[in-house]
């Protein structure tokens, strides 16, 4: 992989956005609500057209993308092998591998609409493996998930980064479980505000101003667990924390 | 030709052709809530009879493209985010006045504006069957085709996106196939209740569906059950025949909605 470049200009809500990712990275982006986080990803698969700007990418990239969330209308009947089937058709051995690999392999006959947020989104990880994707894209794949979900989720994401060796790209809230488990992490707000590995990231004065120090806290609650307290701000260290 | 002679052969033909195209095309209206935009563009036809009567050309010709021209234009409008069902109101049902002001305009021509509202399936000729397996042909074609870009852009356009489909081009396929299921259908129910062939079928076969395909199919059969049971009926009882035909199809959502009631609670 050659690496991607993004330039958004004009008033649109990213400006020269610059930044790259490898294979074999995994890469998250945080921000705020309306830092244009989820535009940003939306532009490496093409949804938005750039104002200014280009998105490059190795030629013929492969692209497996688990959307922020998935409404399925009630009146449409879909089994979870028939949603693999989408948009083309998959061998049976190569739907159960995928399954299996994002350890939801009992749910093949299941309709989509019963289940749960996890097994939901486990799914969505299986369909996007299935192309045996370069680029792994989550947006926000663990809305709706309980803390031991989300992180038994990114625990998988790693596995899978491991075994197929993809970069993967994914945007996140969960701040705290999230710089665990990525290599870099970019802090969005319309650009970017600093990048680097997630210490470096936590640190920086671009990120507190962000975050406040609730989030901070939060963050220095997960890295120092056992020796730090933030009792000048307990209510958003214990929210955050939650 | 001596099976076509038959009247009702013909009206049997003729129904199950606009079933084979309404009910496939009516599953994506329902999957994709586009239920009054289904509407806006079957009222629009009126318009388009008027217009092919002033100007003397083919009723179907003028059907279709006043049905494109709408179907585009909501099309279009849904992706500048205005509010849509006002929208659509506004649209249908002006349309559907226009169709008949334009329509009393029309001088020397006598109209008979029952038949186009209601369908007059009943006077089928063998060109009138040509037209309408030909359209709805065209319309099986182009959903056979587009099948699965057509699912995945209903189920998300993000993930059609990422898979390299263009949503936008589905919808334009999926406008297309809508205004020639209209110039198809007017003939057979009418203008007021081609949104009813698209729609009951489908949402009757949904209880009884675990997957897109079986829904399409399971669709079709009702809609065929519809048209057959409703086309005796309405010999038996002297009822006019497109409405009995969306009646019995109605009455088979009922029992459909009533059976998922009583056996489908007990799965979760």
């Amino acid at each position: 992989m050659s690496g991607l470049n993004v330039q958004l200009g004009g008033q649109t809500v990213l400006h020269h956005v610059d930044f790259s990712i490898d294979s074999g990275e995994i890469v998250t982006i945080v921000g705020p609500n309306g830092s244009g986080k989820s535009t940003l990803l939306r532009a490496i698969i093409g949804a938005v057209e750039p104002g200014a700007g280009a998105v490059t990418c190795k030629p013929g990239l492969r692209i497996g993308y688990v959307p922020q969330k998935l409404h399925i209308d009630p009146t449409l009947p879909m089994t979870v092998r028939r949603f693999l089937d989408l948009p083309q058709r998959v061998h049976d051995e190569a739907a159960r591998d995928a399954l299996d690999e994002a350890g939801a392999g009992a749910l093949s006959g299941r309709q989509m609409s019963g289940l749960s947020g996890g097994q939901f989104q486990r799914v969505l990880l299986a369909r996007a493996l299935l192309s045996k994707p370069e680029l792994l894209i989550l947006d926000e794949a663990t809305q709706g998930l309980d803390q031991p979900g989300s992180a038994a989720f990114y625990q998988k994401i790693a596995e899978v980064r491991d075994h197929l060796g993809c970069a993967v790209l994914m945007v996140s809230h969960e701040l705290h479980v999230v710089m665990a488990a990525s290599d870099r992490v970019v802090c969005l707000n319309g650009h970017v505000c600093c990048q680097g590995e997630p210490e470096h990231v936590a640190s920086a004065p671009e990120y507190r101003a962000l975050f406040g120090t609730g989030t901070g806290g939060a963050l220095a609650l997960y890295r120092h667990e056992h020796h730090h307290s933030h009792d000048h701000d307990p209510d958003h260290a214990h929210e955050a924390a939650e | 030709m001596t099976l076509l002679d038959d009247f009702l052969v013909r009206a049997t033909l003729a129904g199950l052709g606009l079933v084979l195209a309404a009910a496939p095309l009516g599953c994506f209206v329902v999957w994709r809530r586009m239920a009054y935009f289904g509407d806006a563009t079957a009222h629009a036809a009126i318009l388009g009879v008027a217009l092919a009567l002033a100007f003397d050309t083919s009723v179907f010709g003028g059907v279709l493209v006043v049905s494109l021209l709408m179907a585009f234009t909501v099309s279009s409008l849904s992706n500048r985010g205005y509010a849509m069902d006002t929208l659509l109101g506004v649209l249908a049902h002006s349309a559907l006045a226009f169709g008949l002001v334009a329509v009393s305009f029309l001088q020397g021509v006598r109209v008979d504006l029952m038949a186009y509202l209601f369908g007059d399936i009943l006077a089928v000729g063998v060109p009138d069957l040509a037209v309408i397996w030909g359209g709805a042909t065209l319309v099986l074609v182009l959903l056979w085709w587009r099948w699965s870009a057509l699912l995945t852009a209903t189920l998300n356009p993000d993930l059609a996106f990422a898979a390299g489909i263009d949503p936008r081009r589905e919808q334009l396929v999926l406008t297309l196939a809508l205004a020639l299921v209209v110039a198809v259908a007017i003939k057979v129910v009418g203008v007021l209740l081609i949104a009813a062939m698209l729609i009951v079928p489908a949402a009757t076969a949904r209880p009884f569906a675990t997957t897109p395909e079986r829904m399409a199919l399971a669709a079709i059969a009702i809609g065929a059950l519809a048209v057959i049971g409703g086309l005796q009926a309405s010999l038996e009882w002297d009822t006019p025949t497109g409405p009995s035909i969306v009646c019995l199809a109605a009455i088979l959502f009922t029992l459909s909605s009533i059976a998922q009631a009583l056996f489908g609670r007990a799965r979760p």
